[in-house]
């Protein structure tokens, strides 16, 4: 890529100009932003899944005062993670229907900035229904989630999260069962995540030292290091025909 | 097809003869446990098939890399193969280890971080498997194949340590051991001999199983290959 070698037909003093990766990546988050904008059917559907689950758990395991303080962890992540495999599933499946993939692969620009375009997309649509979640979580359970540590840890879980599933959601859009797939290839990889996200926000909701913390905190950090930059590795082989 | 080469008929005898030999020995040869017993015995097939199938994920996760890099389809073969066979390996472990668990811990099974582990690890590989049966183009799923083997090599590591920050019962018999495990105990000589031999009849008996499920993985390519020509 950094060779630049003239075309023939260019004129000498023009070099050929490639928009960089970050202005790629950008352009493609800010075109999933803009079509969710004006559509809403993916974060309106997210919310709403999120919300039935919780409603589901609360009948599910009975959150009484006594039991909410130990589970709240819990039944937010696994609230995260079912809504979040709705939103992968939707985004990667509304390229694939309207050919919109095969257009963004044949624009000349690196494909690592499609993943990272697609991946911030959805997290960006991860953040939104969480930033909505919590809130609502709060007063429905009169449980205070506003809690520095907290947002920090799910943060760090977003990115492992949507890292992995972003790659996968690329994948199992162009097999045969499609939608199915994605959890099935998904939950088993993100177990790590999900283990050390329940861990740290539990350990932060009952204000415990950092020192008990601090594992999981660097599980999670490790994860993301090493799924980021592995996707950013393996999805020229995901999306090349 | 080429008919079955003759070293794969001898690979077949010589396997046969080790499995039938370490069942004896782990029958006949190695000493009673003092304090668990019989059962004690399962312990010599359930290392060997959990090391077994240990060995196959990881030869899948290379094979992987291996595909990604050349693109050469007969790396593939090989992946798929080690992980349809590590599967059922792994499989073998997690039932011989649980008929081993019900009387010394006195249950089938705990969420111990070796258990869970495990239990994930089949998980992504039958994903694997689910992954491949949902693609048409025989490329397209050798490429989706490796990157998924790829990640499920890295992950699992990470789900074992993750998991092994909570505490752990189960215990390490080779090299070192948790000092809460429960069930643990040190091998005698006799034992040992066992041990090793068993380790060696399950690796054979895993090259000779790998072996067979190659072929059979070339002659699916070409009946594959057959297709899509009269297809066109």
């Amino acid at each position: 890529m950094n060779d630049r070698v003239p075309s023939p037909d260019a004129a000498p003093a023009e070099p050929l100009a490639h928009p960089g990766l970050l202005r790629t990546t950008l352009a493609i988050l800010w075109k999933d932003l803009s079509a969710e904008l004006r559509s809403r059917e993916l974060l309106s559907a997210m919310l709403v899944f999120a919300l039935l689950v919780i409603l589901i758990f609360n009948f599910a395991l009975d959150l009484k005062p006594a039991i909410r303080k130990e589970v709240t962890a819990g039944v937010l992540w696994a609230t995260f993670a079912f809504a979040g495999t709705l939103g992968l599933n939707r985004s990667m499946a509304s390229e694939k229907d309207r050919g919109c993939l095969d257009g963004l692969l044949l624009a000349p620009v690196d494909r690592s900035a499609i993943y990272f375009g697609k991946a911030l997309g959805n997290l960006a649509f991860m953040f939104v229904i969480e930033a909505i979640v919590l809130p609502v979580y709060s007063v429905l359970y009169n449980l205070n989630l506003f809690n520095a540590g907290l947002v920090g840890i799910i943060v760090l879980g977003s990115v492992g999260y949507v890292a992995v599933g972003t790659l996968l959601a690329a994948m199992s859009v162009q097999t045969r069962t499609r939608d199915m797939l994605l959890p099935i290839l998904l939950f088993p990889l993100v177990i790590p995540v999900l283990i050390s996200a329940v861990k740290a926000s539990a350990a932060f909701l009952d204000g415990l030292a950092w020192g008990e913390i601090a594992p999981w905190f660097n599980m999670l950090l490790v994860y993301d290091v090493i799924f980021v930059a592995i996707a950013f590795m393996v999805f020229d082989y995901v999306v090349e025909e | 097809m080429e008919s079955k080469p003759n070293a794969l008929k001898i690979l077949d005898v010589v396997t046969a003869f080790l499995i039938i030999a370490a069942t004896a020995v782990v029958f006949f040869y190695a000493p009673m446990e003092a304090i668990m017993g019989n059962v004690q015995r399962v312990f010599y097939f359930h290392v060997a098939n959990a090391w077994v199938g240990m060995l196959g994920f990881t030869a899948a996760g290379v094979m992987g890399m291996l595909y990604l890099r050349t693109g050469n389809p007969k790396w593939d073969v090989i992946e798929v193969a080690a992980v349809e066979i590590s599967l059922v390996f792994f499989f073998t472990a997690i039932v011989t280890g649980s008929i081993w668990a019900r009387p010394i811990w006195n249950t089938w099974w705990t969420w111990d971080p070796r258990l869970t582990t495990a239990a994930i690890l089949e998980l992504v590989y039958a994903a694997y498997l689910m992954l491949r049966s949902g693609i048409d183009s025989p490329e397209r799923r050798a490429r989706f194949g490796a990157v998924y083997v790829i990640l499920g090599f890295l992950s699992v590591p990470l789900t074992f340590l993750t998991i092994r920050l909570l505490r752990t019962i189960h215990p390490v018999v080779v090299g070192g051991g948790a000092a809460d495990a429960q069930g643990g105990f040190s091998m005698s000589p006799k034992m040992l001999q066992t041990f090793l031999f068993s380790l060696f009849a399950f690796s054979v008996f895993f090259v000779d199983v790998l072996w067979h499920r190659v072929r059979l993985g070339q002659l699916e390519q070409k009946v594959e290959q057959l297709r899509l020509k009269l297809a066109r």
